[in-house]
Protein backbone atom coordinates (compact mmCIF):
# COMPACT_ATOMS: atom_id res chain seq x y z
CA UNK A 1 0.00 0.00 0.00
CA UNK A 2 2.79 2.37 0.96
CA UNK A 3 4.49 1.67 -2.33
CA UNK A 4 1.30 2.54 -4.22
CA UNK A 5 0.93 5.77 -2.33
CA UNK A 6 4.56 6.63 -2.94
CA UNK A 7 4.22 5.86 -6.63
CA UNK A 8 1.14 8.05 -6.87
CA UNK A 9 2.86 10.91 -5.08
CA UNK A 10 5.85 10.73 -7.38
CA UNK A 11 3.66 10.72 -10.47
CA UNK A 12 1.50 13.58 -9.28
CA UNK A 13 4.58 15.59 -8.31
CA UNK A 14 6.15 14.97 -11.69
CA UNK A 15 2.93 15.95 -13.42
CA UNK A 16 2.70 19.07 -11.33
CA UNK A 17 6.23 20.02 -12.27
CA UNK A 18 5.51 19.35 -15.92
CA UNK A 19 2.41 21.50 -15.79
CA UNK A 20 4.44 24.33 -14.37
CA UNK A 21 6.88 23.85 -17.20
CA UNK A 22 9.87 23.65 -14.87
CA UNK A 23 11.61 21.03 -12.85
CA UNK A 24 12.39 23.46 -10.05
CA UNK A 25 11.04 26.76 -8.84
CA UNK A 26 11.57 29.50 -11.39
CA UNK A 27 14.75 31.53 -11.08
CA UNK A 28 13.82 35.16 -11.37
CA UNK A 29 14.89 37.35 -14.27
CA UNK A 30 16.80 36.36 -17.37
CA UNK A 31 20.22 34.97 -18.07
CA UNK A 32 23.03 37.50 -17.94
CA UNK A 33 25.89 35.08 -17.44
CA UNK A 34 28.78 35.19 -19.82
CA UNK A 35 31.46 37.32 -21.32
CA UNK A 36 30.28 40.59 -22.79
CA UNK A 37 32.68 42.33 -25.14
CA UNK A 38 32.73 46.12 -24.98
CA UNK A 39 31.44 47.93 -28.03
CA UNK A 40 32.82 51.34 -27.21
CA UNK A 41 31.07 53.31 -29.91
CA UNK A 42 28.48 55.11 -27.79
CA UNK A 43 31.18 56.75 -25.67
CA UNK A 44 34.06 56.67 -28.10
CA UNK A 45 35.41 59.98 -26.83
CA UNK A 46 35.33 58.89 -23.19
CA UNK A 47 36.97 55.61 -24.11
CA UNK A 48 39.36 56.87 -26.75
CA UNK A 49 41.78 54.03 -27.52
CA UNK A 50 45.05 54.78 -25.81
CA UNK A 51 43.81 57.82 -24.00
CA UNK A 52 40.41 59.02 -22.93
CA UNK A 53 38.70 62.37 -23.06
CA UNK A 54 40.74 65.56 -23.39
CA UNK A 55 41.42 67.39 -20.10
CA UNK A 56 38.68 70.02 -20.31
CA UNK A 57 35.78 68.26 -21.96
CA UNK A 58 32.71 68.50 -19.76
CA UNK A 59 30.18 68.63 -22.58
CA UNK A 60 26.86 66.99 -21.82
CA UNK A 61 27.48 66.65 -18.07
CA UNK A 62 24.96 68.42 -15.79
CA UNK A 63 27.68 70.01 -13.69
CA UNK A 64 26.89 72.61 -11.10
CA UNK A 65 29.28 75.43 -10.26
CA UNK A 66 31.07 73.39 -7.61
CA UNK A 67 31.56 70.49 -9.99
CA UNK A 68 32.91 72.77 -12.69
CA UNK A 69 35.21 74.57 -10.26
CA UNK A 70 36.59 71.28 -8.98
CA UNK A 71 37.07 69.96 -12.50
CA UNK A 72 39.00 73.08 -13.52
CA UNK A 73 41.57 72.78 -10.76
CA UNK A 74 42.09 69.09 -11.46
CA UNK A 75 45.35 67.92 -12.96
CA UNK A 76 45.54 64.46 -14.51
CA UNK A 77 48.75 63.97 -12.52
CA UNK A 78 46.62 63.55 -9.41
CA UNK A 79 46.14 59.90 -10.29
CA UNK A 80 49.85 59.46 -9.74
CA UNK A 81 49.43 60.39 -6.08
CA UNK A 82 49.45 57.37 -3.78
CA UNK A 83 46.26 58.66 -2.15
CA UNK A 84 44.40 59.10 -5.45
CA UNK A 85 45.86 56.48 -7.71
CA UNK A 86 42.67 54.41 -7.46
CA UNK A 87 40.23 57.31 -7.69
CA UNK A 88 38.54 56.23 -10.94
CA UNK A 89 37.78 52.68 -9.91
CA UNK A 90 34.43 53.03 -8.21
CA UNK A 91 31.48 50.96 -9.49
CA UNK A 92 30.68 53.91 -11.76
CA UNK A 93 33.61 52.71 -13.84
CA UNK A 94 31.37 50.13 -15.51
CA UNK A 95 29.59 53.12 -17.07
CA UNK A 96 32.63 55.23 -17.93
CA UNK A 97 35.41 52.69 -18.41
CA UNK A 98 36.43 50.78 -21.53
CA UNK A 99 36.36 47.24 -20.27
CA UNK A 100 34.20 44.23 -21.08
CA UNK A 101 32.18 42.37 -18.49
CA UNK A 102 32.33 38.84 -17.19
CA UNK A 103 29.07 38.22 -15.34
CA UNK A 104 27.97 35.24 -13.30
CA UNK A 105 25.36 34.43 -10.64
CA UNK A 106 25.95 33.15 -7.14
CA UNK A 107 23.16 30.74 -6.33
CA UNK A 108 21.61 29.33 -3.19
CA UNK A 109 22.42 25.64 -3.19
CA UNK A 110 19.05 24.03 -2.49
CA UNK A 111 16.62 26.34 -4.26
CA UNK A 112 18.83 27.72 -6.99
CA UNK A 113 17.72 31.25 -6.14
CA UNK A 114 20.24 33.88 -7.18
CA UNK A 115 21.71 35.48 -4.10
CA UNK A 116 23.98 37.81 -6.08
CA UNK A 117 25.21 38.68 -9.53
CA UNK A 118 28.91 39.30 -9.80
CA UNK A 119 30.66 41.44 -12.38
CA UNK A 120 34.23 40.23 -12.51
CA UNK A 121 37.24 42.39 -12.08
CA UNK A 122 39.26 43.94 -14.84
CA UNK A 123 42.87 45.01 -14.49
CA UNK A 124 42.82 46.95 -11.24
CA UNK A 125 39.06 47.35 -11.08
CA UNK A 126 37.61 45.21 -8.33
CA UNK A 127 34.61 42.91 -8.86
CA UNK A 128 31.15 44.27 -8.16
CA UNK A 129 28.76 42.13 -6.15
CA UNK A 130 25.10 42.89 -6.77
CA UNK A 131 23.15 41.49 -3.85
CA UNK A 132 19.81 40.02 -4.89
CA UNK A 133 18.71 38.58 -1.56
CA UNK A 134 16.91 41.64 -0.30
CA UNK A 135 19.50 42.71 2.21
CA UNK A 136 19.36 46.39 3.13
CA UNK A 137 22.00 48.95 2.32
CA UNK A 138 24.32 49.81 5.21
CA UNK A 139 23.66 52.73 7.48
CA UNK A 140 24.43 56.17 6.10
CA UNK A 141 27.13 56.29 8.75
CA UNK A 142 28.85 53.16 7.47
CA UNK A 143 32.26 53.48 5.91
CA UNK A 144 32.50 54.02 2.17
CA UNK A 145 34.96 52.02 0.12
CA UNK A 146 36.06 51.48 -3.45
CA UNK A 147 33.50 48.74 -4.04
CA UNK A 148 30.51 50.63 -2.72
CA UNK A 149 27.44 48.59 -1.89
CA UNK A 150 25.12 47.39 -4.61
CA UNK A 151 21.74 45.69 -4.51
CA UNK A 152 19.62 44.57 -7.41
CA UNK A 153 16.04 43.70 -8.31
CA UNK A 154 14.42 42.44 -11.48
CA UNK A 155 11.95 44.79 -13.10
CA UNK A 156 10.25 43.21 -16.09
CA UNK A 157 13.33 41.15 -16.92
CA UNK A 158 15.64 44.16 -16.61
CA UNK A 159 18.16 43.98 -13.77
CA UNK A 160 18.02 47.26 -11.88
CA UNK A 161 20.90 47.89 -9.51
CA UNK A 162 21.44 50.59 -6.93
CA UNK A 163 24.88 51.50 -5.59
CA UNK A 164 25.68 53.56 -2.53
CA UNK A 165 28.65 53.96 -0.18
CA UNK A 166 31.11 54.77 -2.93
CA UNK A 167 34.21 56.81 -2.28
CA UNK A 168 34.67 60.13 -4.00
CA UNK A 169 35.96 59.58 -7.52
CA UNK A 170 35.25 60.64 -11.08
CA UNK A 171 32.41 60.37 -13.57
CA UNK A 172 34.53 61.13 -16.63
CA UNK A 173 38.07 59.96 -17.11
CA UNK A 174 39.41 63.51 -17.10
CA UNK A 175 38.71 64.21 -13.46
CA UNK A 176 35.10 65.42 -13.48
CA UNK A 177 34.34 64.60 -9.86
CA UNK A 178 31.83 62.50 -8.06
CA UNK A 179 31.39 62.92 -4.33
CA UNK A 180 30.99 60.26 -1.71
CA UNK A 181 27.29 61.16 -1.68
CA UNK A 182 26.88 60.01 -5.26
CA UNK A 183 24.69 57.02 -6.05
CA UNK A 184 24.27 55.02 -9.22
CA UNK A 185 21.20 53.28 -10.57
CA UNK A 186 22.04 50.96 -13.45
CA UNK A 187 19.73 48.99 -15.72
CA UNK A 188 21.07 45.86 -17.39
CA UNK A 189 18.86 45.37 -20.39
CA UNK A 190 19.49 42.35 -22.60
CA UNK A 191 18.19 42.04 -26.15
CA UNK A 192 19.20 38.91 -27.98
CA UNK A 193 22.99 38.88 -27.58
CA UNK A 194 23.35 42.60 -26.99
CA UNK A 195 23.49 44.01 -23.46
CA UNK A 196 22.90 47.70 -22.85
CA UNK A 197 23.68 49.25 -19.51
CA UNK A 198 21.92 52.50 -18.74
CA UNK A 199 23.47 54.25 -15.76
CA UNK A 200 21.98 57.13 -13.87
CA UNK A 201 24.38 58.93 -11.54
CA UNK A 202 22.97 61.23 -8.90
CA UNK A 203 25.27 63.52 -6.99
CA UNK A 204 23.85 66.32 -4.86
CA UNK A 205 27.30 67.84 -4.47
CA UNK A 206 28.46 68.24 -8.06
CA UNK A 207 25.46 67.72 -10.38
CA UNK A 208 22.30 69.72 -10.97
CA UNK A 209 20.33 66.71 -12.20
CA UNK A 210 20.85 63.01 -12.90
CA UNK A 211 23.59 62.18 -15.36
CA UNK A 212 22.60 59.39 -17.76
CA UNK A 213 25.09 57.24 -19.63
CA UNK A 214 24.76 54.12 -21.74
CA UNK A 215 27.18 51.42 -22.83
CA UNK A 216 26.55 48.43 -25.07
CA UNK A 217 28.18 45.03 -25.09
CA UNK A 218 27.98 41.97 -27.32
CA UNK A 219 28.01 38.42 -26.04
CA UNK A 220 31.25 36.73 -26.97
CA UNK A 221 32.45 33.17 -26.83
CA UNK A 222 35.96 34.36 -26.03
CA UNK A 223 36.00 34.40 -22.24
CA UNK A 224 36.88 37.67 -20.58
CA UNK A 225 39.38 37.06 -17.83
CA UNK A 226 37.89 38.34 -14.56
CA UNK A 227 41.23 38.31 -12.80
CA UNK A 228 42.08 41.48 -10.99
CA UNK A 229 44.89 42.86 -8.97
CA UNK A 230 42.93 45.38 -6.93
CA UNK A 231 44.26 48.87 -7.38
CA UNK A 232 47.45 49.12 -5.42
CA UNK A 233 49.04 52.22 -4.02
CA UNK A 234 52.41 52.81 -5.61
CA UNK A 235 54.90 55.62 -5.83
CA UNK A 236 54.82 57.26 -9.22
CA UNK A 237 57.13 60.07 -8.23
CA UNK A 238 54.77 62.69 -6.87
CA UNK A 239 56.40 64.32 -3.89
CA UNK A 240 54.73 63.75 -0.55
CA UNK A 241 52.17 66.39 0.39
CA UNK A 242 52.06 67.83 -3.13
CA UNK A 243 48.70 67.78 -4.91
CA UNK A 244 49.06 68.42 -8.64
CA UNK A 245 46.50 71.03 -9.57
CA UNK A 246 45.84 74.25 -11.44
CA UNK A 247 44.89 77.43 -9.67
CA UNK A 248 41.44 78.80 -10.47
CA UNK A 249 41.43 80.46 -13.86
CA UNK A 250 44.78 78.99 -14.82
CA UNK A 251 43.91 75.63 -16.39
CA UNK A 252 46.30 75.43 -19.35
CA UNK A 253 43.95 73.30 -21.44
CA UNK A 254 40.78 75.29 -20.99
CA UNK A 255 40.72 76.34 -24.64
CA UNK A 256 42.14 73.15 -26.09
CA UNK A 257 38.86 71.86 -27.54
CA UNK A 258 38.21 75.26 -29.06
CA UNK A 259 41.59 75.18 -30.79
CA UNK A 260 41.41 71.53 -31.84
CA UNK A 261 37.75 71.18 -32.75
CA UNK A 262 36.36 74.71 -32.95
CA UNK A 263 33.92 74.17 -30.09
CA UNK A 264 33.03 77.30 -28.12
CA UNK A 265 33.97 77.36 -24.46
CA UNK A 266 30.39 77.67 -23.21
CA UNK A 267 29.86 74.14 -24.53
CA UNK A 268 33.17 72.77 -23.33
CA UNK A 269 32.42 73.69 -19.72
CA UNK A 270 29.27 71.59 -19.63
CA UNK A 271 26.03 72.04 -17.75
CA UNK A 272 22.67 70.34 -18.12
CA UNK A 273 21.61 72.51 -21.05
CA UNK A 274 24.57 71.40 -23.15
CA UNK A 275 23.02 67.92 -23.46
CA UNK A 276 19.83 69.17 -25.11
CA UNK A 277 19.27 69.62 -28.85
CA UNK A 278 18.24 73.25 -28.42
CA UNK A 279 21.69 74.10 -27.08
CA UNK A 280 22.90 74.01 -30.67
CA UNK A 281 21.17 77.32 -31.29
CA UNK A 282 23.41 79.01 -28.75
CA UNK A 283 26.58 77.98 -30.52
CA UNK A 284 25.49 77.93 -34.13
CA UNK A 285 27.34 81.09 -35.01
CA UNK A 286 30.33 80.32 -32.85
CA UNK A 287 31.24 76.82 -33.92
CA UNK A 288 34.06 76.65 -36.44
CA UNK A 289 34.45 73.27 -38.08
CA UNK A 290 38.07 72.27 -38.62
CA UNK A 291 38.94 71.52 -42.20
CA UNK A 292 40.14 68.03 -41.30
CA UNK A 293 40.61 65.82 -38.27
CA UNK A 294 44.02 66.01 -36.70
CA UNK A 295 45.26 63.27 -34.41
CA UNK A 296 47.00 64.56 -31.31
CA UNK A 297 48.70 62.47 -28.61
CA UNK A 298 46.16 60.14 -26.98
CA UNK A 299 43.41 61.34 -29.31
CA UNK A 300 43.08 59.55 -32.59
CA UNK A 301 40.77 60.21 -35.52
CA UNK A 302 40.03 56.50 -35.73
CA UNK A 303 39.97 54.53 -38.94
CA UNK A 304 40.28 50.92 -40.05
CA UNK A 305 41.64 48.62 -37.36
CA UNK A 306 40.66 50.85 -34.45
CA UNK A 307 37.98 48.49 -33.13
CA UNK A 308 38.53 44.74 -33.00
CA UNK A 309 35.94 42.38 -34.37
CA UNK A 310 34.27 39.96 -32.03
CA UNK A 311 35.75 36.48 -31.69
CA UNK B 1 7.68 -14.09 -16.25
CA UNK B 2 5.02 -14.22 -13.59
CA UNK B 3 4.77 -11.31 -11.13
CA UNK B 4 3.41 -11.80 -7.63
CA UNK B 5 -0.18 -10.59 -7.24
CA UNK B 6 0.83 -7.56 -5.08
CA UNK B 7 3.36 -6.33 -7.61
CA UNK B 8 0.90 -6.82 -10.46
CA UNK B 9 -1.63 -4.65 -8.65
CA UNK B 10 0.94 -1.99 -7.98
CA UNK B 11 2.02 -2.02 -11.59
CA UNK B 12 -1.58 -1.75 -12.76
CA UNK B 13 -2.15 1.12 -10.37
CA UNK B 14 0.92 2.93 -11.62
CA UNK B 15 -0.10 2.55 -15.24
CA UNK B 16 -3.58 3.76 -14.41
CA UNK B 17 -2.27 6.78 -12.53
CA UNK B 18 0.11 7.63 -15.33
CA UNK B 19 -2.75 7.41 -17.82
CA UNK B 20 -4.83 9.72 -15.69
CA UNK B 21 -2.02 12.22 -15.48
CA UNK B 22 -1.46 12.13 -19.23
CA UNK B 23 -5.16 12.67 -19.77
CA UNK B 24 -5.14 15.60 -17.36
CA UNK B 25 -2.14 17.10 -19.08
CA UNK B 26 -3.79 16.69 -22.46
CA UNK B 27 -6.93 18.40 -21.19
CA UNK B 28 -4.84 21.19 -19.68
CA UNK B 29 -2.95 21.75 -22.90
CA UNK B 30 -6.12 21.67 -24.93
CA UNK B 31 -7.85 24.16 -22.71
CA UNK B 32 -4.84 26.48 -22.98
CA UNK B 33 -4.84 26.18 -26.74
CA UNK B 34 -8.59 26.71 -27.00
CA UNK B 35 -8.29 29.75 -24.78
CA UNK B 36 -5.76 31.26 -27.08
CA UNK B 37 -7.67 30.36 -30.22
CA UNK B 38 -10.91 31.83 -28.99
CA UNK B 39 -9.36 35.19 -28.29
CA UNK B 40 -8.15 37.26 -31.25
CA UNK B 41 -4.62 38.50 -30.67
CA UNK B 42 -4.58 42.07 -29.49
CA UNK B 43 -3.38 44.88 -31.73
CA UNK B 44 0.15 46.15 -31.25
CA UNK B 45 -1.22 49.21 -29.53
CA UNK B 46 -3.29 47.13 -27.12
CA UNK B 47 -0.38 44.77 -26.47
CA UNK B 48 2.15 47.54 -25.85
CA UNK B 49 4.08 46.88 -22.64
CA UNK B 50 4.71 50.60 -22.25
CA UNK B 51 3.38 53.83 -23.65
CA UNK B 52 6.00 55.38 -25.93
CA UNK B 53 3.78 58.18 -27.17
CA UNK B 54 4.55 61.80 -26.53
CA UNK B 55 7.46 64.17 -26.90
CA UNK B 56 11.00 63.12 -26.11
CA UNK B 57 14.30 64.98 -26.10
CA UNK B 58 17.70 63.52 -26.89
CA UNK B 59 20.15 63.66 -24.01
CA UNK B 60 23.55 64.04 -25.63
CA UNK B 61 25.83 63.16 -22.74
CA UNK B 62 28.37 61.12 -24.72
CA UNK B 63 30.26 61.64 -27.99
CA UNK B 64 29.14 65.25 -27.84
CA UNK B 65 31.48 66.71 -30.45
CA UNK B 66 30.62 63.92 -32.88
CA UNK B 67 26.87 64.40 -32.55
CA UNK B 68 25.99 67.97 -31.62
CA UNK B 69 28.12 69.62 -34.28
CA UNK B 70 29.30 68.54 -37.71
CA UNK B 71 32.70 66.96 -37.04
CA UNK B 72 35.72 67.47 -39.22
CA UNK B 73 36.32 65.47 -42.33
CA UNK B 74 38.21 62.32 -41.42
CA UNK B 75 37.00 62.11 -37.82
CA UNK B 76 36.02 58.44 -37.69
CA UNK B 77 36.54 57.74 -34.01
CA UNK B 78 33.70 55.66 -32.64
CA UNK B 79 32.84 53.95 -35.91
CA UNK B 80 34.40 50.64 -36.97
CA UNK B 81 34.96 51.94 -40.46
CA UNK B 82 36.54 49.68 -43.07
CA UNK B 83 39.17 50.62 -45.59
CA UNK B 84 36.49 50.86 -48.29
CA UNK B 85 34.33 52.98 -46.02
CA UNK B 86 37.23 55.28 -45.26
CA UNK B 87 37.98 55.72 -48.93
CA UNK B 88 34.39 56.83 -49.52
CA UNK B 89 34.33 59.03 -46.43
CA UNK B 90 37.62 60.70 -47.33
CA UNK B 91 35.97 61.80 -50.57
CA UNK B 92 32.96 63.33 -48.79
CA UNK B 93 32.01 66.64 -50.33
CA UNK B 94 29.42 68.70 -48.50
CA UNK B 95 28.89 71.10 -51.41
CA UNK B 96 28.35 68.21 -53.79
CA UNK B 97 25.69 66.72 -51.51
CA UNK B 98 23.92 70.06 -51.32
CA UNK B 99 24.05 70.54 -55.07
CA UNK B 100 22.64 67.06 -55.64
CA UNK B 101 19.81 67.55 -53.14
CA UNK B 102 21.30 64.94 -50.81
CA UNK B 103 21.14 66.99 -47.63
CA UNK B 104 19.25 64.16 -45.94
CA UNK B 105 21.92 61.51 -46.38
CA UNK B 106 22.89 61.75 -42.71
CA UNK B 107 19.28 61.55 -41.56
CA UNK B 108 18.58 57.96 -42.63
CA UNK B 109 17.36 55.44 -40.09
CA UNK B 110 20.80 53.98 -39.22
CA UNK B 111 22.10 57.33 -37.98
CA UNK B 112 18.98 59.34 -37.22
CA UNK B 113 18.35 58.35 -33.63
CA UNK B 114 21.89 59.32 -32.59
CA UNK B 115 21.43 62.88 -33.81
CA UNK B 116 20.46 65.80 -31.54
CA UNK B 117 16.75 65.61 -32.08
CA UNK B 118 13.42 65.64 -30.35
CA UNK B 119 11.02 62.80 -31.03
CA UNK B 120 7.27 62.90 -31.33
CA UNK B 121 5.89 59.37 -31.10
CA UNK B 122 2.28 58.59 -31.94
CA UNK B 123 0.14 55.63 -32.97
CA UNK B 124 -0.76 56.14 -36.61
CA UNK B 125 -3.21 53.27 -36.27
CA UNK B 126 -3.53 50.25 -34.01
CA UNK B 127 -0.61 48.49 -35.64
CA UNK B 128 1.60 51.34 -36.82
CA UNK B 129 3.84 53.43 -34.63
CA UNK B 130 5.04 56.73 -36.04
CA UNK B 131 8.22 58.46 -34.92
CA UNK B 132 8.77 62.03 -36.08
CA UNK B 133 11.99 63.94 -35.55
CA UNK B 134 12.23 67.70 -35.60
CA UNK B 135 15.90 67.53 -36.60
CA UNK B 136 15.71 67.05 -40.35
CA UNK B 137 11.91 66.67 -40.19
CA UNK B 138 12.01 62.94 -40.73
CA UNK B 139 9.30 60.34 -40.17
CA UNK B 140 9.86 56.73 -39.31
CA UNK B 141 6.87 54.42 -39.71
CA UNK B 142 7.10 51.21 -37.71
CA UNK B 143 4.76 48.52 -38.98
CA UNK B 144 3.65 45.77 -36.65
CA UNK B 145 2.23 42.71 -38.34
CA UNK B 146 -1.55 42.91 -38.05
CA UNK B 147 -2.91 40.33 -35.59
CA UNK B 148 -4.26 37.91 -38.19
CA UNK B 149 -1.01 37.94 -40.09
CA UNK B 150 1.47 37.54 -37.28
CA UNK B 151 4.07 34.91 -37.93
CA UNK B 152 3.20 34.61 -41.59
CA UNK B 153 5.57 35.94 -44.21
CA UNK B 154 4.33 37.27 -47.51
CA UNK B 155 5.68 34.14 -49.16
CA UNK B 156 3.81 31.85 -46.80
CA UNK B 157 0.64 33.81 -47.47
CA UNK B 158 0.98 32.78 -51.06
CA UNK B 159 2.24 35.95 -52.67
CA UNK B 160 5.61 37.01 -53.96
CA UNK B 161 7.34 39.75 -52.01
CA UNK B 162 6.47 43.09 -53.56
CA UNK B 163 9.50 45.17 -54.47
CA UNK B 164 9.51 48.18 -52.21
CA UNK B 165 10.90 51.59 -52.84
CA UNK B 166 14.10 52.45 -51.05
CA UNK B 167 14.12 55.51 -48.85
CA UNK B 168 16.15 57.20 -46.12
CA UNK B 169 13.99 55.58 -43.47
CA UNK B 170 13.46 52.28 -45.30
CA UNK B 171 10.72 49.85 -44.38
CA UNK B 172 10.54 49.03 -40.71
CA UNK B 173 8.86 46.00 -39.20
CA UNK B 174 8.34 46.09 -35.45
CA UNK B 175 7.33 43.68 -32.74
CA UNK B 176 7.14 43.52 -28.98
CA UNK B 177 9.95 41.09 -28.28
CA UNK B 178 10.62 38.93 -25.27
CA UNK B 179 14.02 39.04 -23.61
CA UNK B 180 13.61 35.31 -23.04
CA UNK B 181 13.12 34.50 -26.71
CA UNK B 182 9.95 33.49 -28.53
CA UNK B 183 6.85 34.36 -26.59
CA UNK B 184 8.22 33.46 -23.18
CA UNK B 185 7.85 35.71 -20.19
CA UNK B 186 5.25 38.25 -19.20
CA UNK B 187 3.94 40.68 -21.79
CA UNK B 188 4.91 43.57 -19.54
CA UNK B 189 8.58 42.59 -19.88
CA UNK B 190 8.79 43.08 -23.63
CA UNK B 191 10.66 45.69 -25.57
CA UNK B 192 10.28 47.20 -29.01
CA UNK B 193 12.35 45.50 -31.70
CA UNK B 194 12.60 47.01 -35.17
CA UNK B 195 14.06 45.54 -38.31
CA UNK B 196 14.59 47.94 -41.18
CA UNK B 197 15.29 47.12 -44.81
CA UNK B 198 15.09 48.88 -48.19
CA UNK B 199 17.36 51.71 -47.18
CA UNK B 200 18.97 54.19 -49.47
CA UNK B 201 22.68 54.43 -48.85
CA UNK B 202 23.54 57.26 -46.50
CA UNK B 203 25.80 58.45 -43.72
CA UNK B 204 26.26 57.14 -40.19
CA UNK B 205 27.82 60.45 -39.26
CA UNK B 206 27.27 63.84 -40.83
CA UNK B 207 30.87 64.02 -42.03
CA UNK B 208 30.23 61.39 -44.65
CA UNK B 209 30.91 58.04 -42.94
CA UNK B 210 28.93 55.83 -45.30
CA UNK B 211 26.57 52.91 -45.07
CA UNK B 212 25.50 51.06 -48.16
CA UNK B 213 21.99 50.21 -49.25
CA UNK B 214 22.74 46.63 -48.23
CA UNK B 215 23.31 47.62 -44.62
CA UNK B 216 21.09 45.90 -42.09
CA UNK B 217 19.56 47.75 -39.19
CA UNK B 218 18.20 46.12 -36.05
CA UNK B 219 17.02 48.29 -33.17
CA UNK B 220 16.03 47.61 -29.58
CA UNK B 221 13.98 50.15 -27.68
CA UNK B 222 13.44 50.19 -23.92
CA UNK B 223 11.40 52.58 -21.85
CA UNK B 224 12.45 53.02 -18.23
CA UNK B 225 10.30 54.79 -15.68
CA UNK B 226 11.84 56.57 -12.75
CA UNK B 227 10.23 56.71 -9.31
CA UNK B 228 9.91 60.47 -9.82
CA UNK B 229 7.60 59.94 -12.79
CA UNK B 230 10.29 60.80 -15.32
CA UNK B 231 10.85 58.37 -18.17
CA UNK B 232 13.73 57.55 -20.43
CA UNK B 233 13.80 55.81 -23.78
CA UNK B 234 17.04 53.99 -24.59
CA UNK B 235 17.34 53.27 -28.29
CA UNK B 236 20.04 50.75 -29.19
CA UNK B 237 20.89 50.26 -32.85
CA UNK B 238 22.95 47.51 -34.48
CA UNK B 239 24.11 48.45 -37.96
CA UNK B 240 25.92 45.87 -40.04
CA UNK B 241 27.46 46.74 -43.36
CA UNK B 242 30.11 44.35 -44.65
CA UNK B 243 31.24 46.95 -47.18
CA UNK B 244 31.82 49.96 -44.99
CA UNK B 245 32.18 48.49 -41.50
CA UNK B 246 34.68 46.03 -40.06
CA UNK B 247 32.31 44.84 -37.36
CA UNK B 248 28.70 45.64 -36.44
CA UNK B 249 28.26 49.16 -35.16
CA UNK B 250 26.29 49.04 -31.89
CA UNK B 251 25.26 52.36 -30.48
CA UNK B 252 22.67 53.54 -28.00
CA UNK B 253 20.93 56.88 -27.60
CA UNK B 254 18.81 58.26 -24.77
CA UNK B 255 15.66 60.34 -24.86
CA UNK B 256 13.98 61.97 -21.90
CA UNK B 257 10.20 62.37 -21.82
CA UNK B 258 8.98 65.95 -22.21
CA UNK B 259 5.84 67.34 -20.67
CA UNK B 260 4.77 68.83 -23.98
CA UNK B 261 6.02 69.88 -27.39
CA UNK B 262 7.33 73.27 -26.30
CA UNK B 263 10.85 72.46 -27.48
CA UNK B 264 9.69 70.95 -30.77
CA UNK B 265 11.49 72.84 -33.51
CA UNK B 266 11.28 71.35 -37.00
CA UNK B 267 14.31 72.12 -39.12
CA UNK B 268 15.08 70.85 -42.60
CA UNK B 269 17.92 68.49 -43.43
CA UNK B 270 21.28 70.17 -43.68
CA UNK B 271 24.47 68.79 -45.13
CA UNK B 272 26.41 71.32 -43.09
CA UNK B 273 25.25 72.54 -39.71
Amino acid sequence: MRRRISTAIVIVAAASALMRGQGLPNVEGIELSGSWAPRNFTDAIGNMPGGGPRPVDYMGIPLNDAGRAWSLVYSQSQISMPERICDYYAPTYIAIGPMGLRIWPESELLTGATTAWVIGGWADFVPITIWMDGRPHPSIYAAHDKSGFTTGVWDNDVLVTYTTHMEAGAIRRNGVPSSDEATMTARFSRHDDVLTITARIDDPVYLTEPYYLTRSFALTRAPINPATHPCTVTNEGIEAERVPHYLPGQHPFIDELTKLYGIPQEAVLGGADTALPEFRKKIKDKYVRPSKCVSVPASTCGGPGTYPSLD
Amino acid sequence: MEYPVGRRRARAFSIGAAGLVIALLAMYGESQGQGRENQPPPSAKAAAPFDPTGYWSALVTQNWRLRMVLPARGDYIGIPISAAGKKTADAWDQAKDEAAGNQCKAYGAPGLMNLPTHLHITWQDDNTLRVDTDYGTQTRVLHFAPPQGRGASSASRGGNPVPRKRSWQGNSVADWASRRGGSAGPASARYLRITTTDLLSGYLRKNGVPYSENASLLEYVDLFKEPTGAALIVWTAVVDDPVNLETPYIISSQFKRQADGAAWDPTPCSAGW
